[in-house]
């Protein structure tokens, strides 16, 4: 099968994949990396637990073709704490109030939420809800995401 | 999995080179929510995409001589213009509510109108703001009203060798308002079981000067509701006047029974949204 070279950065590291071009970038992030945070619901673009952050803005890694990518910066749930293992103020709220059950949704959310919070500090609870609607959640409800999330906004805040 | 290879050509030269060379084994992608899930599903199997993602020219929203807007604009620069929110109301509705910000990220309005969906989101607003697509092939430009532009599910007037460019939308006459409405179940991630977009325009004592009615999963194509336009023309905004078009535009429509609706639904909602969307379109105007 016919690889190409492909080069970007990858949670702050400059990398290269070689990969099919045929593959995704979900597929290279999990089985060429191993980075197996983001995950394949749908495959499909409708669920977005395989969210990831692309040059600022959160899209579903199972449709972007890993083509697309050369150049570009991707983060992913591995990439946001920091160094030393300082949970990002979003992974902690997550903990703190239940906005994790099964989980398998989690890091989209945590990464659709990053793109909004990086974007706009204080978001009203509308737009919290208008910004996580592409991830499905079938365990909490959505109530303690949100919840998790303006907490998370409260913690940066108060960072600052 | 499916194997292809992937070219991402910088220029409209090479696009149209690529597309000689492989003819039919090549898939023109743009944003890829549909051509990626379309493969998936086995439902394309191309040899070789091209991606048109190189092509950072056709990026943009302009206004001069009416509006242009670039095919690979995406639904978010839409949704986030203050322009396209102020002045092309319904395309704004319209990009808003397509898919999520994921998606709205990638897709863009070129992909949505070449995918030629019964249901394509944008397509309403573009009929109701009078659209011209620009298509681009080896031999130049041609343009076409996007009215005359879909042909069936999934087929359109796009050649093989051409690639859709731009769409113009003009300058509207006076006193101009939009609006759609995208009618689903969900407030997200849905497809519209309906979609009606208005365009209307308004003389100086309130009466109707024009008015076009874009209609979707109304029937096998986009549609403009004509009856009900000419209906409206010089008449006032009153309640009997909206009914009445609404009643028109529903019977101008052949919506079929499908997975989301049923034809006597569509139906009904069309003779219920023409007056709301008539309404809100010069609530709008007033607004301005």
């Amino acid at each position: 099968m016919k690889k190409v070279s492909i080069s970007f950065t990858l949670n702050g590291d400059e990398v290269t994949a070689e990969v099919p071009p045929s593959w995704t970038l979900l597929k290279t992030l999990r089985e060429y990396f191993e980075l197996t945070g983001a995950k394949e619901g749908c495959g499909a673009g409708e669920c977005g637990a395989c969210t990831v952050i692309i040059d600022g803005e959160a899209v579903n890694s199972c449709i972007y073709p890993i083509p697309e990518v050369e150049g570009k910066s991707v983060t992913t749930i591995e990439g946001i704490a920091g160094k030393d293992g300082t949970l990002h103020p979003l992974q902690k709220a997550f903990i703190e109030n239940n906005g994790v059950q099964c989980g398998f949704c989690t890091s989209g959310m945590i990464m659709s939420a990053k793109s909004l919070l990086d974007r706009n500090p204080a978001p009203t609870r509308d737009e919290i809800r208008k910004s996580i609607a592409g991830n499905l959640c079938r365990c909490t409800g959505y109530v303690q995401i949100v919840e998790s999330i303006e907490k998370a906004a409260e913690m940066i805040k108060g960072a600052k | 999995m499916m194997d292809y290879d992937y070219m991402k050509p910088a220029s409209m030269k090479e696009v149209f080179t690529l597309l000689k060379e492989y003819g039919p084994k090549a898939t023109l992608i743009a944003g890829g929510t549909d051509v990626m899930v379309n493969i998936r599903n086995r439902e394309l199997s191309p040899e070789v995409l091209i991606s048109l993602r190189g092509l950072h020219e056709l990026r943009y929203i302009r206004k001069n001589d009416g509006y242009h807007i670039g095919a690979l604009t995406t639904h978010r620069m839409l949704e986030q213009s203050d322009m396209v929110k102020g002045e092309l109301s319904a395309l704004h509705d319209a990009a808003s509510q397509l898919g999520s910000v994921q998606v709205r990220n990638v897709a863009t309005v070129g992909g949505n109108i070449c995918n030629a969906a019964p249901s394509a989101d944008t397509a309403g607003p573009l009929l109701a703001l009078d659209a011209t697509v620009v298509l681009e092939g080896p031999d130049g430009r041609r343009s076409v009203p996007i009215a005359d532009f879909f042909t069936g599910p999934s087929k359109t007037v796009r050649k093989g060798d051409e690639v859709l460019v731009e769409f113009h939308i003009p300058e509207a006459p006076g006193r101009f308002g939009s609006a759609y409405w995208k009618h689903a179940r969900r407030r997200a991630m849905d497809l519209p079981l309906l979609g009606l977009a208005v365009g209307l325009a308004l003389s100086e004592s309130r009466e109707i000067f024009d008015a076009r009615i874009g209609l979707t999963v109304a029937a096998p194509v986009p549609m403009r509701a004509h009856k009900a336009e000419e209906f409206l023309k010089g008449k006032p905004l009153e309640a009997e006047v909206l009914e009445e078009a609404g009643e028109i535009a529903s019977s101008e429509a052949s919506p079929r029974d499908s997975l989301r609706s049923k034809a006597w639904y569509r139906r009904e909602m069309i003779a219920v949204f023409v007056p709301r969307m008539v309404r809100l379109a010069a609530e709008r105007i007033r607004d301005k």
